[in-house]
């Protein structure tokens, strides 16, 4: 298990250097630089402002001593300067991850809380007019886009409560984030909850037709048990692949969300660095969550162990 | 009613009178919409509302455009930092006297040296510089600035410039302080105005509060401004009908969707209003065939006007030249003027004809076509109307084809001339000859996106320059105007307007109809709640 355990982390590493190669090079051969957008803001181009603010900006330099140089400046915990903002990158992006994060543990614990024990039921009670409706409502889910759901939503706020739940304060106490998080989590984690959903139905009926299902069944044991001692532990194998597999599209990928209830999170302000082509920004954010996305693979393949001792990851 | 019972009721009216001009309340934080995030805080660096609207009344001018009046004149200046100002005989240097006792935000007094120092960076003199300086060609005819004392300033020009003082009462003219960097301005301005800055968070959020100390007496009335970063719209207007906000982002909402708002606050006041904001053609004559001035009047004449109006904005944008249309703008050609103008005649068929003959005299017919590429910035304020130009075109046997340029672009293929037909979307920040000819159609201005240089009509931007009669001035200006549309300088197809809401406990919000850019002090706004 250690072997393994070491041979995952050291394709954590070597991943993240592919990341970072592509991101760094991508970001360089995208058609303008900060130099131009800066200038875009005020309409003309000075010729020479524009070289100094190059070079003041070290984009004169190749691309591997910029490569090398932020590399550097990681492995000294220097992120670097956001061009735009003028302040350290770490400076920015460190308040926005906390709000992220929350959103997108929200939309998680929402989408599974959900999404699992409805699964569970639609199985169950396979071809009832339960299942039908549990069908129709997660097909709905996974076809509904965010962005109209999200206005929708909004639009349904104002029209009945007259209030509209967008992020427009700090939040401070806990009460005040849920009032805050809860239906932006609840809107995304729509979509996930529907994925979920269908995965763990489909997933229990295969598992409710095998052998080893009927024979707790023959040995009289309660159908509780054989639903959840025996058939969900086994059918959840695929439903956590799902989910680590959200955990990591939510983190990076809430920017509709994000838009449409002006919430401050890091998906947003990728988009807006991106756009201001805000290089030390957008190399450390997309860092940013490519570590989130291998840790959160490796803690999915680790899990895998726990739930099926099967499995085993010897050499 | 007896005498003594007529100078009762006399005077109660008058104590009630008086009441409602002191009935202003102090204290409460107005919350606006914001639509993007501004490039930066430095007025002097941006050309953008998004930078001037949060941060005008972190500042002062010298002088500013009277808040109390709706249009921006020259005659309608008011004193600020300077406390008079006077013209030396020559009309060549104008000296301000200046406040007593100001002070910046950091405590420091402020002098004439912190004028000197602003101007001399804004017309490249001085050691310190901006990062960028868009406002360069407004002080083209400043030779000198220079300083008597701690309370007297001139501006030494070249040639008399009666319009200088518009632009030095503009939004975008506010004095910086000599002892705070360029690059510090950009994220934290200090500045003499009657809100102090507070933070700008990127992306997210921009607050200033009152400043206790500003020169004027009991303002502003407000304890502070909260300007969120929305840049969807819709959720924008839904938070501002939802009561979250007491005022939307200036000139943001196009009329149908003011109509919008109205039908779901009934309550708001929402103005629309020109923005003087115009849609121009850009045509690179360095390009062949577009060398041909015979060409480009063809392009002219496919041009129906009324009808980008009628689709853009339900028919409210307004048809003029390069300077704003009146009765909003003070130099547009009138109505009738505007007639004479070739491809301005109500005969659209008519001026079509003409450019189809011009076309075929030139080897181009419905079978042999000129394909051309519209470029235009990929977003929808440029996108919609590059579509309806390129449809206009074929009716002069132009195919055009729509090349939308990502923004991080627009500017740099713009200034290399990479282009051949465009659609270009510009503010105008004073409604003033000097500001838009000199800017837009001056030989060698780095806004001059089409290259256009006739000598000819810079010697009546000089000319017209100097002239004190307004008459006389706008004449002049005139016929550059109809000279620069029949020439294809940089042809005008609409004038735009816009409307802004906000709450009906909201007061003192004053906006002017031949700008979006002056009026965002905030010192004679407060809250009725």
């Amino acid at each position: 298990m250690a072997a393994y355990i070491v041979q995952r982390l050291l394709l954590m590493v070597l991943t993240l250097f592919g990341v970072s190669v592509a991101i760094f090079v991508l970001l360089r051969i995208v058609p303008g630089n900060i130099a131009d957008i800066l200038f875009d803001s005020a309409g003309l181009i000075d010729p020479a402002d524009k070289a100094k603010i190059i070079s003041d900006l070290g984009l004169d330099r190749s691309i591997p001593v910029q490569y090398v140089q932020w590399i550097n400046g990681l492995f000294h915990g220097d992120l670097g300067y956001s061009y735009v903002s003028e302040k350290p990158v770490l400076e920015e992006i460190a308040p926005r991850i906390p709000i992220t994060a929350r959103l997108a543990g929200l939309a998680l614990f929402f989408s599974v809380i959900v999404g699992v024990p409805l699964g569970v039921i639609s199985a169950v009670r396979q071809n009832t007019w339960l299942d039908y409706v549990l069908r129709v409502v997660s097909l709905s889910g996974l076809s509904l886009p965010a962005f109209w759901l999200g206005l929708l939503i909004l639009m349904a706020f104002v029209h009945w409560f007259g209030t509209i739940p967008i992020y427009d304060r700090v939040p401070d106490s806990i009460w005040q984030e849920l009032e805050l998080f809860a239906v932006p989590a609840a809107a995304v984690g729509f979509r996930s909850s529907a994925l979920i959903m269908r995965l763990t139905r489909s997933s229990m009926l295969e598992v409710l037709r095998q052998d080893y299902v009927r024979t707790a069944r023959s040995k009289g044991m309660s159908e509780r048990s054989v639903t959840f001692d025996h058939a969900l532990r086994n059918a959840l194998l695929p439903v956590i692949t799902t989910i680590g597999i959200e955990t990591a599209i939510l983190f990076g990928g809430l920017i509709v969300t994000e838009t449409v209830f002006n919430i401050p999170g890091v998906a947003r302000f990728l988009v807006e660095a991106i756009r201001w082509r805000d290089y030390p920004m957008v190399q450390n954010l997309v860092m940013f969550i490519a570590v989130v996305v291998v840790t959160v693979n490796l803690i999915v393949d680790l899990l895998y162990m726990l739930v099926d001792p099967r499995i085993r990851y010897s050499e | 009613m007896s005498s003594a019972g007529r100078l009762a009721v006399t005077c109660l009216f008058l104590s009630v009178l008086a009441g409602a001009a002191h009935a202003q309340k102090q204290g409460g934080v107005l919350r606006v919409t914001h639509r993007d995030n501004p490039p930066s805080a430095s007025i002097h660096e941006e050309a953008t509302i998004s930078t001037i609207m949060p941060f005008m009344s972190v500042f002062n001018n010298l002088v500013i455009f009277d808040p109390d009046s709706q249009q921006n004149l020259l005659d309608r200046i008011v004193p600020e930092l300077a406390t008079k100002w006077a013209w030396s005989e020559d009309g060549r240097t104008l000296t301000f006297t200046l406040r007593d006792g100001v002070k910046w935000h950091d405590g420091k007094p402020f002098s004439s040296a912190d004028v000197k120092c602003t101007w001399d960076m804004l017309t490249g003199k001085s050691e310190a510089k901006l990062r960028k300086n868009p406002r360069k060609p407004w002080y083209f005819n400043v030779r000198e600035i220079t300083t008597n004392g701690a309370n007297e300033v001139a501006f030494h020009l070249a040639d008399p410039e009666p319009s200088l003082l518009t632009m030095l009462a503009a939004g975008f003219s506010p004095v910086y302080p000599c002892h705070v960097s360029a690059a510090q301005m950009r994220t934290h301005p200090i500045g003499t105005g009657p809100f102090r800055f507070v933070e700008l968070k990127q992306n997210e959020s921009m607050r200033v509060v009152r400043n206790p100390d500003y020169w004027k007496p009991g303002k502003p009335y407000l304890d502070g401004i909260e300007f969120s970063i929305i840049p969807t719209r819709s959720t924008a207007i839904l938070a501002f009908v939802a009561g979250k906000f007491d005022l939307t982002f200036t000139g943001e909402l196009p009329p149908e969707l003011v109509k919008d708002v109205q039908s779901q606050a009934p309550q708001a006041i929402c103005v629309t209003q020109p923005t003087n904001t115009q849609g121009n053609l850009l045509i690179n004559r360095d390009k062949p065939p577009f060398d041909d001035a015979r060409i480009r009047k063809a392009m002219m004449l496919a041009i129906d006007r009324k009808a980008f109006s009628d689709i853009i904005s339900r028919g409210i944008d307004k048809i003029g030249g390069a300077m704003m249309p009146p009765p909003e703008g003070q130099w547009g050609m009138s109505p009738e003027f505007l007639q004479t103008v070739a491809g301005y005649g109500a005969d659209i068929e008519k001026n079509r004809e003409q450019g189809r003959a011009i076309m075929r005299e030139l080897g181009y017919g419905p079978d042999k076509p000129l394909a051309i590429k519209v470029s235009t910035r990929n977003i929808p304020d440029y996108r919609d109307p590059a579509v309806i130009l390129i449809d206009h075109l074929k009716n002069v046997y132009i195919q055009g084809e729509l090349e939308p340029i990502d923004t991080s672009v627009w500017y740099a293929r713009m200034a290399r001339k990479d282009y051949t037909v465009g659609m270009n979307v510009q503010g105008v920040g004073v409604d003033d000859p000097d500001v838009v000819l000199f800017e837009t159609y001056s030989c060698g201005s780095e806004r001059n996106y089409t290259g256009y240089c006739n000598a000819d009509l810079e010697k009546l931007f000089h000319k017209q320059s100097m002239m004190t009669d307004y008459e006389q001035r706008r004449q002049i200006v005139w016929q550059i105007d109809k000279a620069l549309q029949e020439d294809g300088a940089r042809p005008v197809i609409y004038h735009g307007q816009a409307g802004t809401c906000w709450q009906p406990y909201v007061k003192g919000i004053r906006l002017a109809v031949n700008t979006i850019y002056n009026h965002w002090r905030f010192e004679d706004v407060w809250l009725d709640r």
